[in-house]
């Protein structure tokens, strides 16, 4: 059971109050006429299952009925952020890998 | 069978119990007589019951063990009568009340007798290691003989079959520190967070807080150590920030802290929970804690040495005995004989001795012990043997003697002539082993550490362990290590803590421990007498020798193949040894071969406190309109629509029958046809959109046109997903110009309002428009049938005039008083009003429509009625006639679909897509059956070609069928690949009976084809 | 004035209403209070429920105009008059909940509308989609913790505070007006679902019903 920051109420929430609604930042395409049948079905069926660092879409259901971002940790659960709708992750697969990378280095250093 | 009254092996003096009192018990159908402060567990061995159960697969006598959760044999069934079973209850943590009934789990049919010997002798050979899949490899239908003889012989508790009187709860709880178990770590960390002033919950799962403190030998301030705790405890229950839960057991540690703690709150007390001042208690309650910070305090278990004949009653762990003589003033036996690889173990011997019984002998694995105890053993003159073990323990039914050798530990051999040592008692100890499990519970795989001979768990963010489940032992350092995580735990949640001054605890001088977990015997594992690992699923070291020698080298795999773990124990006695043993065959070392995953639960939990309050009538929500109890009154049956609880017909009594569902339907059909129907239709959900873009914004969510939709008028909406497969339908209103009210599907109404948000905020935010639910707020009944507008005419001012209140429009006005909106909309193809008003109105009018309906034979009719009426007309209901799959071409409603509106409405570019352009896709369709006596089953699969050799070519299905009166005739909707071009055709419906049904393709719309009925 | 329909659903001749626990008393009784009650439960009953929408700029200044209360602009934020027979409840960052006494609602919504004129709200009258329940008595918090998933603990849920979460398998609006009371906003087809559990869950404080 997760414990979920909502950034619009401002604090922890038990996760029984939220939906998850999939991945999140996936854009319907401006002009959908224009999309081939490949690019309208990725649009719709795709979606990315990684182990690490996830951003996923959810809503405070049983709260303020806002839809917001998550960072999400798949294989530790740990939720490393959340953020509003419209803004972007600070914390991404890559961050992350810049991180781990960088703490190896230092501990051929040390 | 003899009355056994005497406590044989209750010591004169000592322990914690009230021996002012004595408490009667019956075990196996035996009485016996115990004391306030003894466990099962501790009034029996008193008795001197030594045989509590049969072994799992050998049928072999087994006695008590342990003297806590660990504990493997002592598991009861609890209960004088049916309804108060209790099974898996470890004897060794129940409380003995007055009248407590216990019985043995396994064994049948009598511990005592070995009626079973030549069974288990059978069983033995019939379920070697890796039985279960043997026998699933061979013919499946075995498994159902096997499984049945195994449990009715082995015995896995059984489940009550009457109602349980008691009641269950949850507590949610929210704190800033969890501290798990409450001995000398868990007081120390405890007792420092709560001085910070953080919230604090204690959870202990024994009867008395204090844990080790409880039996130690040590010293606090060179005070006995227990009166430091129950100092604590009073420092702690004086707290208003804290909360202490004894008998309380930690059983799940989930997803960022949520720990989940099974209190037992009355279990003490009786097998069902007396009353206090009238009122029934709560006999168990699971606390759903969400904690900031979390501190495991859990201890240690000792780990018992895996030696031949281990399993033989009179054999139990070295920490056990001392806990026996210390705590309940229990001596499990008169002789012991003591195998130990370390210091620990010592004080079974110096407590066995203090409380006046004989030691044979002390059998230590190391060659040089030198430590305090050791040498306070030689001082009592104790006998010590070096460098050997017991290597086997003889006797059947109570350890007769200990068969003691010099052993070579890495070699793995017994290198001396084996001893022979009479005794009744073989206390063991291979050192301890953390308990790790809640750690693993959080994901994170537990370290080995070569120093401890145990593994010690590896934490997340948040969590601490500290004490014995840290892997330290020493009562000072236990308490320092306490102190640190209380202190850095109340730190992490904001509360800055002062420090503890903590009690002088004497510095133990101690020799290192030997790395023994198997004792070699004589014989090779294979064929030595038998040495028990898992006690409790009977799983031996030559079990797990042949896995490995079969070829399962993960321990995952062994665990599996052996079932070693795999019990209620979830094998805590004898995991680490299991691991050990297979790292030994397979030549790795025991972090290389690693552990297994523990999982929740810590100990069984009851089902009762799993489920709390919801059961019964609470087990779900039930949603009422406001109508409800004039539905009740008047007989109604109800449908589950959702959570709603729906009218779903109106039985009445004819001639001094009550009507069938069949004959209740027709006639309510006939009354809607011919006269006048009444629906509760307050279900619906209800959207009340508001803004500039609200127009603009339904054009986008719905498949069809809404720009020209006037106020004072309704139109029907589909809508789809963005894969183009309709996802609901329902009228919406135009209120106004900025103003609307979408109603949606009964089971819809949440799932639309929250898609209806989705696009919003993170598609559209431009548009300025809101959303709010009233599904609540109005109560909606439909009055329908050529008598309708009559009816209605008669408590109403709005002007009915068919040519000023047309079909598809809706109006504001009275009626029978009360502010109502009236939408001229029709589910059922006649002439129908849709009155909507406050809901606290609602009686108030449906009884005068009544009132006044009387005379026109105004009939209440439910939802299969509504069903009815609405498939004559071809009227598709969303989740019944759809399934996720069917676009709205599919449902032949082109109609409803707005091609050229300039904005990409959801779901248009999907309808494009080659596969939704498939010619055979499934359509909706009608079908006669060619026999009008028929009616299809709802779900019934259509072929094209009945004589095609199976497997058939599947053509489609039936989604809606039921008997017409109007048409008296079956008809039914269903979906058919390329149905639309195929009206007139036969299909057939080959039924699991070996009927075929044929039907022929037909329109889906039966009654009214031009819709004249609802215009008039 | 923006282009919404507004409607009066009451009526003030004397036609009969039912309350949304109106059933439940005559399904399950109400057991009534007495001295060794530690919860009492009560419904007030019938009081005008409105849900505004729209940015908390827009709204401010004609909620304190009109209804004479700063619009709580802190998530979680519940205000009320000194009678506590008029509240606004902050419900989400672009919604509010605002109760008064039965009747008021819909002069009150004309009057916001008047003064909002054509900027984008919206207001949606719901006084006979909810109910609340009022729990008062020693034991109201720990009844609370049987109930809701919410930290109801005074130093994490102070005097002016109000959440929506989950109740049992349904969901509330919880509020703390005062010290001594809790109040619960039901949605009426719930309301027999709630009414039961409280009844259940409130068993062993001796609840008691006032009517």
């Amino acid at each position: 059971m997760f414990y979920i920051y909502c950034p619009y109420c401002g604090e922890h929430r038990e996760e029984e109050e939220f939906h998850p609604k999939g991945q999140a930042h996936i854009e319907r395409p401006k002009n959908p006429e224009a999309c081939s049948d490949e690019e309208w079905g990725d649009y719709l069926f795709f979606r990315d299952n990684p182990r690490g660092v996830h951003h996923e879409l959810w809503v405070h259901a049983v709260g303020c009925r806002k839809f917001f971002n998550v960072t999400r940790h798949t294989v530790t659960y740990e939720i490393l952020e959340t953020y509003k709708m419209g803004d972007q992750p600070s914390i991404t697969a890559d961050s992350q890998n810049q991180v781990a990378a960088a703490s190896r280095q230092e501990g051929v250093r040390a | 069978m003899s009355q056994s009254n005497k406590q044989v092996h209750r010591l004169a003096k000592g322990g914690r119990i009230d021996r002012s009192r004595t408490l009667s018990f019956t075990f196996n159908g035996q009485s016996y007589q115990g004391h306030p402060g003894d466990t099962l567990a501790s009034a029996l061995l008193a008795n001197g019951v030594d045989i509590v159960n049969r072994s799992f697969k050998y049928s072999r006598p087994r006695g008590i063990v342990a003297a806590g959760a660990e504990e493997p044999n002592a598991v009861v069934q609890l209960g004088s009568t049916e309804a108060a079973q209790v099974p898996n209850v470890r004897a060794t943590q129940q409380a003995l009340f007055a009248g407590l009934t216990a019985r043995s789990t396994n064994g049948w049919p009598n511990v005592q007798r070995d009626m079973m010997g030549l069974v288990g002798k059978l069983g033995g050979k019939f379920m070697p290691p890796g039985f279960y899949y043997k026998t699933f490899m061979a013919p499946a239908s075995m498994w159902m003989t096997y499984e049945k003889y195994i449990r009715k012989s082995a015995g896995l508790g059984r489940s009550p079959m009457e109602a349980d009187p008691d009641t269950y709860d949850h507590l949610h709880q929210h704190c800033d520190v969890l501290v798990v178990g409450a001995g000398p770590a868990g007081l120390a960390a405890a007792l420092a967070a709560a001085r910070s002033g953080a919230r604090v919950i204690v959870a202990d799962e024994q009867e008395e807080m204090g844990g080790s403190l409880l039996d130690s030998r040590e010293t606090l301030d060179d005070k006995p150590a227990d009166q430091w705790a129950t100092q604590v405890l009073e420092e702690l229950a004086g707290c208003e920030n804290v909360t202490l839960l004894a008998r309380t057991t930690a059983n799940g540690y989930h997803d960022h802290h949520f720990v989940t703690l099974h209190e037992r709150r009355t279990e003490h007390l009786g097998e069902t929970a007396p009353l206090a001042s009238g009122r029934r208690q709560v006999r168990s309650r699971m606390h759903r804690v969400r904690a900031g910070q979390v501190i495991l305090a859990t201890g240690a278990h000792e780990r018992p040495l895996v030696y031949a004949g281990n399993d033989v009653p009179g054999n139990l762990l070295a920490g056990a005995v001392s806990t026996y003589i210390r705590r309940y003033g229990v001596a499990p036996g008169n002789k012991l004989v003591l195998s130990t690889s370390n210091d620990y173990g010592y004080r079974a011997a110096l407590d066995w001795k203090e409380a006046g019984r004989e030691v044979v002998a002390i059998v230590d694995a190391r060659q040089a012990p030198a430590g305090e105890w050791v040498e306070a053993a030689r001082a009592q003159g104790i006998k010590i043997i070096t460098g050997s073990a017991v290597i086997e323990a003889k006797g059947s039914s109570r350890v007769s003697a200990a068969r003691v050798a010099k052993i070579d530990i890495d070699a793995f051999k017994v290198t001396g002539q084996a001893e022979t040592l009479t005794c009744d008692t073989i206390a063991s100890s291979g050192g301890y082993s953390p308990v790790i499990h809640l750690a693993s519970h959080t994901g994170a795989r537990p370290t080995w550490r070569d120093d401890l001979l145990g593994f010690v768990p590896s934490l997340v963010k948040g969590v601490q362990a500290c004490g014995g489940a840290n892997g330290t032992y020493a009562l000072g350092e236990v308490l320092a290590d306490g102190v640190e995580a209380g202190i850095k735990a109340a730190a992490a949640t904001g509360h800055a803590a002062t420090a503890v001054s903590l009690p002088q605890a004497k510095q133990l001088e101690q020799g290192p421990a030997a790395p023994l977990f198997q004792v070699p015997h004589e014989k090779p594992t294979l064929r030595a007498p038998k040495q028990f690992v898992d006690l409790q699923n009977d799983v031996t070291a030559a079990g797990i020798e042949l896995a490995t020698r079969e070829g399962f080298e993960s321990i995952e795999h062994v665990k599996r193949y052996t079932a070693m773990g795999f019990g209620t124990d979830q094998g805590k006695l004898g995991n680490i040894n299991g691991m050990a043993i297979a790292a030994r065959c397979l030549n790795k070392s025991i972090p290389e071969v690693g552990t297994t995953v523990f999982r929740p639960n810590y100990t069984p939990v009851t089902f009762g406190a799993i489920v709390g309050r919801h059961c019964r009538d609470l087990f779900d929500p039930e949603r009422y309109t406001a109508l409800h109890q004039w539905h009740v009154e008047n007989g109604a049956e109800f449908e589950d629509v959702g959570q709603w609880k729906r009218p779903w017909y109106y039985p009445q009594r004819v001639n001094g029958k009550v009507e069938t569902m069949h004959e209740a339907v027709a006639r309510e059909c006939s009354a809607v046809r011919e006269k006048i129907g009444i629906l509760d239709a307050s279900t619906l959900g209800k959207i009340d959109i508001q803004g500039p873009d609200a127009r603009e914004f339904l054009a986008r969510i719905y498949t069809n046109k809404w720009e020209k939709l006037a106020v004072g008028k309704c139109r029907y909406g589909l809508m789809c997903k963005d894969d183009g497969m309709v996802t609901d339908d329902g009228v919406t209103s135009c209120l106004a110009e900025n103003h609307f009210l979408m109603t949606t599907t009964t089971g819809g109404a949440a799932a639309i309002l929250e898609w209806l948000e989705l696009w919003h905020q993170t598609e559209w935010p431009e548009l300025d428009v809101y959303f709010s639910s009233v599904t609540d707020h109005w109560a909606t009944m439909t009055i329908t049938g050529p008598e309708a507008r009559k009816l209605l005419a008669e408590i109403t001012d709005i002007d009915l005039d068919k040519d000023s209140f047309k079909f598809m429009d809706w109006r504001a006005g009275k009626v029978a008083g009360v502010p109502a909106r009236v939408y001229r909309i029709s589910f059922t193809g006649e002439l129908t009003y849709e009155i909507n008003v406050q809901a606290n109105y609602a009686m108030h009018v449906w009884q005068t429509l009544f009132k006044h309906g009387e005379k026109y034979g105004l009939t209440p009719y439910g939802t299969e009625t509504m069903h009815v009426l609405r498939a004559e007309k071809g009227f598709i209901i969303v989740g019944q006639d759809t399934d996720g799959s069917v676009t709205p071409e599919d449902l032949g409603m082109q109609w409803c679909v707005g091609y050229d509106k300039p904005f990409s409405w959801i779901g248009k570019r999907a309808l494009t897509r080659s596969d939704t352009k498939r010619e055979n896709r499934k359509q909706l369709v009608g079908l006669k059956p060619k026999d009008p006596k028929v009616v299809l089953e709802e779900g019934a699969q259509i072929v094209f070609d009945p004589k095609h050799a199976i497997p058939m070519p599947m053509a489609g299905h039936v989604t809606s069928s039921y008997y017409s009166p109007t048409l008296d005739s079956g008809f039914a909707l269903a979906v058919v690949k390329g149905g639309h071009n195929k009206l007139g055709e036969t299909v057939y419906l080959p039924m699991a009976d070996g009927q075929t049904h044929e039907a022929e393709i037909v329109s889906p719309i039966f009654y009214d084809p031009k819709g004249e009925r609802q215009h008039v | 004035m923006s282009n919404a329909a507004t409607f009066d659903t009451r009526t003030d001749s004397a036609i009969p209403v039912e309350s949304p626990l109106a059933y439940s008393y005559r399904r399950s009784g109400a057991p009534a209070a007495g001295p060794e009650s530690r919860v009492i439960l009560r419904e007030r009953a019938l009081l005008g429920h409105l849900v505004l929408r729209g940015g908390a700029i827009v709204l401010d200044e004609a909620v304190r105009e009109v209804l004479g209360l700063n619009l709580p602009g802190e998530p979680q934020g519940l205000v009320q008059d000194e009678r506590g027979e008029r509240s606004i409840q902050w419900l989400s960052p672009d919604e509010w909940l605002v109760i008064v006494p039965g009747g008021e609602e819909f002069e009150l919504e004309t009057r916001l509308r008047e003064r909002l004129g054509d900027a984008h709200y919206a207001i949606s009258d719901v006084s006979g989609g909810q109910t609340l329940l009022e729990l008062s008595g020693e034991a109201a918090r720990e009844l609370l913790m049987k109930t809701v998933i919410y930290d109801v603990h005074p130093s994490h849920f102070p005097v002016g505070r109000g959440v929506t979460t989950v109740f049992a398998k349904a969901t509330t609006i919880l509020r703390r007006p005062s010290e001594e009371r809790w109040e619960l906003v039901v949605r009426r087809s719930f309301a027999d679902y709630c009414y039961r559990w409280l009844l259940d869950a409130g068993e062993e404080y001796a609840i008691g019903v006032v009517r």
